[in-house]
């Protein structure tokens, strides 16, 4: 058993992402038409050791995403936390 | 004068930051490992380009953390002289010593090409060489140089005057096919609040001299050399 931390990293709304925008006219050339946006992100995959309560895996998570995974300046980060 | 040239794994302008200050600019060059924290007791400090960490993550967002980064951040606040070029100049930004981001480039390319630059301000220890508006022909060589700020910061930019370099034109004029990488309104250096740190994508260390295409980057080293130095 061990803390699974999955991290998402994308683009904030108001930053031009010129790979999503090449990735939905690729689709839509390939006839998903309905495909109206696109965003390109990045997911890591955390662990943690076990023994850490579920508030300071979120706590360490926030402080890990704040000062290296995501850059606040241009990025937006969500993460989930499970036991497994 | 003396340089500092911090050495992180990846970086590899590291040496032609070294030859033209040694070699073209006849000043003493120091080589600082990143690992090292003692910058050897540096006039100015010079980040230079390359792919530190192999840009894994985000360019520069690695190396910022290096040891040798918490030293320059300190000389920096000290008013030390700190120029970041390139992957130097992504440093800088993931570091927070300046403001903004680096994006992919908006063409997705790695671009490697000579531009012009127009020299927006000249009262910086980095363009006090060069005429207002004076135009630069410096190469870039860069896959994420589209530089991006929020509103408010781009306001703060220009409240205090720290947009330093901008592409243009060999004229000067800033048509939209001027700007090589999306950069927001041509950017392509800017300095901090204080005017000590500054950072661009184009390369003074790879324009040093006619041999390769253009001298015009020792306007650049000219100005630091010519800049009252002395860390407080």
């Amino acid at each position: 058993m061990a803390w699974h931390v999955s991290v998402y990293v994308t683009l904030k709304p108001s930053v031009m992402d010129p790979q999503g925008a090449t990735v939905q006219r690729a689709l839509n050339q390939m006839g998903y038409k309905a495909v109206t946006d696109v965003r390109v992100g990045k997911f890591t995959e955390l662990e943690f050791e076990a023994g850490l309560s579920e508030a300071d895996v979120k706590k360490q998570a926030d402080e890990i995403c704040d000062k290296l995974l995501a850059n606040p300046n241009i990025e937006s980060y969500r993460f989930t936390v499970e036991k497994k | 004068m003396r340089f500092s040239v911090p050495v992180f794994p990846g970086s590899n302008c590291d040496h032609d930051c070294e030859y033209v200050l040694r070699n073209v600019e006849n000043q003493s060059v120091e080589m600082i490992w990143h690992k090292d924290t003692d910058l050897k007791n540096p006039d100015c400090v010079v980040v230079p380009g390359g792919f530190s960490y192999g840009d894994y993550l985000r360019t520069g967002a690695i190396a910022r953390f290096s040891p040798v980064m918490k030293s320059v951040a300190d000389f920096a606040a000290k008013g030390g002289l700190v120029i970041g070029i390139c992957n130097g100049f992504q440093i800088l930004c993931e570091a927070g010593l300046l403001p903004g981001a680096l994006l992919r480039n908006k063409n997705l390319k790695f671009i490697c090409q000579t531009v012009y630059l127009r020299t927006e301000e000249t009262d910086t220890p980095f363009t006090n060489a060069c005429k207002p508006h004076q135009v630069l022909k410096i190469p870039i060589a860069h896959g994420e140089g589209n530089y991006f700020i929020d509103a408010d910061g781009l306001k703060n930019l220009k409240d205090n005057r720290q947009i330093v370099v901008r592409y243009c034109d060999s004229e000067g004029k800033l048509p939209p096919e001027s700007n090589p990488n999306g950069s927001l309104e041509n950017i392509a250096g800017i300095c901090n609040i204080n005017r000590n740190v500054f950072g661009l994508m184009p390369h003074p260390d790879r324009s040093g001299e006619d041999i390769l295409g253009s001298h015009d980057g020792n306007y650049i080293w000219k100005s630091i050399l010519s800049t009252k130095v002395g860390v407080q």
